[in-house]
């Protein structure tokens, strides 16, 4: 599924990395803790949060992950944006709460 | 390679403040990167490195952290001088952490950092003095 699919199912806006929408992703990982992201994703390619803070970016980069999606319309820094930029990633923000989010992803294919 | 052709690079890693805390990661993992390293040794470097990161920002006020590459292995030497671990055994445990509730808000402090940089090296070495502070050393082979 490419980010721009992403972006239509989630209804999110793309807050930065437009250019890089056609970025493919297999599967995705929903969290608001790093711990667990840090210990568990493997080669999921979207980080979906309710944590806004720089560390989430990090937390990404480290992971190799190539999208950010801030789940409950929250809008990020723009430190947090900027550091985003800088690394390559994709960040949305979609009105969908968690549970939502994952679940009309997953319905379309994305896979855990 | 000898010793002396290792690159070597260190970091002054500030105390405190989390929002900071992962640049001495983030600059590792660029240089890897650019040095063509196999991107599965670059991953399992990052996340022991940044783990290690985050642990000597949040329990210990920074530290030194230490990245020797050479070509069949890595080796990451974090140092501080925050309180030290009493129990190593038990700070080994997956779920054991001393974390505030202001760190768990910002999405650590699930104990699960130390087992996370042990699965993630090859070798993993801790000492720690109560007190005087800690020295976690982790090793990464180059296959
Ligand atoms: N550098 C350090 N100095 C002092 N204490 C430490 C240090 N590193 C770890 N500890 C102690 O070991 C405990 C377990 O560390 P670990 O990294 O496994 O979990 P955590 O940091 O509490 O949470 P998480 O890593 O999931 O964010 C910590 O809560 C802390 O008490
Ligand atoms: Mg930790």
């Amino acid at each position: 599924m490419t980010l721009r699919e992403v972006r239509d199912l989630l209804g999110a806006e793309v807050l930065s990395g437009d250019e890089l929408l056609d970025t493919e992703v297999h599967a995705a990982f929903g969290s608001d803790l790093m711990s667990d992201v840090l210990a568990f994703v493997q080669d999921q390619g979207l980080l979906l949060t309710g944590l806004n803070s720089p560390q989430v970016i990090r937390t990404a980069e480290m992971m190799d992950m190539k999208c950010v999606v801030f789940i409950r319309g929250k809008a990020p820094a723009s430190s947090i944006l900027e550091l985003a930029q800088d690394r390559g990633l994709v960040v949305m923000s979609t009105p969908l709460r968690m549970y939502q989010a994952c679940g009309v992803l997953y319905s379309a294919g994305l896979s855990g | 390679m000898s010793g002396d052709d290792k690159i070597h690079l260190s970091y002054q890693v500030e105390g405190g403040d989390l929002t900071r805390a992962g640049e001495a990661s983030s600059s590792v993992k660029q240089t890897l990167r650019k040095l063509g390293l196999d991107p599965a040794v670059i991953r399992r470097v990052s996340v022991c490195m940044y783990e290690g990161e985050i642990n000597m920002v949040i329990h210990a006020n920074g530290g030194l952290a230490m990245v020797d590459v050479g070509l069949d292995d890595i080796v990451i030497t974090l140092t501080d001088f925050g309180p030290g671990i009493p129990d190593i055994d038990k700070a080994m445990q997956a779920g054991y952490t001393t974390a505030a509730d202001s760190v768990r808000d910002l999405g650590f402090g699930a104990g699960m950092g130390l087992p996370n940089m042990k699965k993630y090296s090859d070798d993993m070495k801790i000492k720690s003095i109560v007190g005087m502070g800690t020295t976690v050393t982790m090793v990464i082979n180059i296959p």
